[in-house]
């Protein structure tokens, strides 16, 4: 399935939990720093309606001149639970890219505005940088240093799986419930 | 050997572990992948790390841009100072950096601010121990922030747990480990256990265990036992690649015990993603490297 931008509310409330996406069009990293910065006032340095945020701290190096991504897979999106669903009100973010999931306050948020949860393969940095065609610029590279800086990243086909939907499911939900139910078994 | 030499030296080891999979790591999930059902999200992921792994070493690029804490153990012969490998490791690690083997992973946990090429206090790490053989030996882990967020330690007795002070408690410890880590340590995982020790002491015994290959088993038998067993119980949980569901959750378990005083009992669970990166090699006192600590896969 493709998701091409612009990243419309009408195609992200189409994907559903356990689909396999490919992205393509632009989209910005944003990590730990970022997330702060916005949810303490700070002003976005890019459009963020309709985007797709992508929680990376990427390896990226310069050579003639331009910026190569060397490896950029995705980072632990828990941590930004706290912030994720009031920024994507605030800011019409339509998506995010992480692993490992996200909590209620997003589901929540991601059924409100229309927004998808997308899992990347974790430590499949280098597949992922292949997707990654070109870095047009880079912001808050000076105050958050490279890996929290808000990269903007081209994709072609950037490959993630749809693990939480904008009508409320969740995939970590399920597997949680699930493994918890046979862990209560194992240890009696 | 001159400094340059050495730095060289290490500069590859840097490399290498960055961008190359071990060969027993690959083995592993080539077999996860062959076991896991077709057309599930278990398979799919899978598939994108083994694509990872081939891209990675082909490239030379770092399999996972968390190139995470940079340890270094080193046995060091009599005819070096752990003052000059610190000197010239640092450089190779500020080099490696530059060219992209390494991300710049070292903050300032005050000030916030990216040291930029990966030196500061407490970055890198490194340990030495005192050899009488003629060769250093040094072996060296990358281990990202995914994966040592997820890492834990219990103090038994643990009554969530109904966890008592015996190798049953330890049993339960782990599991529950790896029910809370999920999909976000970057598994399928490999587990570090330490039995025992104390807190500190405890995280790196387990750690430590990620220098065992891993198709070995402790020399304990009780050890070696448990790590089987709980290999086979945690894969029930059900968890899956990534936390995306499936009959791969772990990949090996790897125990150690240390003595403990009376009043203590620790359980320390050390969690390595599957983007598993370590390596290590001996050095002659010319430069020149005699061997390597891990199968290379052929390649030299």
């Amino acid at each position: 399935m493709i998701l091409e931008a612009p990243f419309t509310e009408a195609k992200v409330r189409k994907l559903k939990v356990g689909d396999v996406v490919e992205i393509t069009g632009r989209i910005y990293t944003g990590r730990d720093a970022f997330h702060k910065y916005l949810h303490d006032g700070g002003t976005s340095p890019v459009d963020l309606m309709n985007s797709i945020i992508y929680h990376c701290g990427p390896v990226v190096v310069k050579e003639g001149g331009r910026w190569v991504v060397k490896a950029a897979g995705p980072t632990t999106s828990i941590r930004e639970e706290p912030y994720q669903g009031p920024l994507m009100e605030q800011y019409g973010i339509r998506g995010v890219i992480g692993k490992g999931g996200m909590g209620a306050k997003t589901l929540a948020a991601c059924k409100k505005v229309g927004a998808c949860y997308f899992h990347a393969v974790g430590g499949a940095a280098q597949v992922l940088a292949q997707r990654v065609i070109n870095v047009p610029n880079v912001h808050l590279l000076e105050e958050f240093g490279s890996p929290e800086a808000v990269w903007e990243f081209d994709t072609v086909k950037f490959p993630v799986v749809v693990t939480m939907d904008s009508h409320g499911r969740s995939l970590h939900d399920k597997i949680e419930a699930a493994s918890a139910k046979e862990l209560g078994r194992l240890l009696g | 050997m001159d400094a340059k030499t050495l730095q060289e030296r290490f500069l590859e080891l840097i490399r290498r572990t960055s961008c190359e999979m071990p060969q027993d790591m690959i083995r592993a999930v080539d077999k996860a992948w062959r076991q896991e059902k077709r057309d599930t999200t278990a398979k799919y992921a899978l598939g994108v790390m083994r694509d990872n792994i081939k891209l990675a070493g082909d490239l030379s690029q770092p399999l996972c841009q968390d190139t995470g804490m940079i340890i270094c153990y080193v046995d060091r012969p009599a005819w070096i100072s752990e003052r000059e490998i610190i000197r010239v490791y640092s450089r190779a690690v500020a080099e490696a950096t530059k060219k992209g083997y390494l991300r710049q992973n070292s903050v300032d946990s005050i000030t916030g601010k990216n040291s930029g090429n990966n030196l500061g206090p407490g970055s890198p790490v490194l340990h030495f121990h005192e050899t009488t053989s003629k060769s250093m030996t040094v072996r060296m882990m990358l281990k990202g922030g995914g994966s040592e967020n997820v890492s834990t330690q219990y103090a038994l007795p643990d009554n969530r747990l109904g966890a008592g002070r015996d190798l049953e408690g330890v049993r339960k410890c782990v599991l529950d480990a790896v029910h809370q880590a999920q999909g976000r340590g970057c598994g399928p995982g490999i587990l570090g256990v330490c039995v025992g020790g104390d807190r500190a002491t405890g995280y790196v015994s387990a750690k430590e265990q990620f220098f065992r290959d891993l198709d070995d088993s402790s020399s304990d038998k009780t050890l070696a036992k448990l790590e089987s067993s709980l290999v086979k119980e945690a894969n029930s949980l059900g968890i899956g690649p990534m936390g995306f569901g499936g009959s791969t959750t772990l990949l090996g378990v790897k125990m150690t015990a240390r003595n403990r005083v009376p009043a203590s009992f620790f359980v320390t669970v050390a969690y390595m993603c599957w983007a598993y990166r370590r390596n290590g090699f001996k050095l002659s006192e010319s430069g020149r490297i005699t061997g390597w600590v891990y199968d290379q896969g052929g390649k030299r």
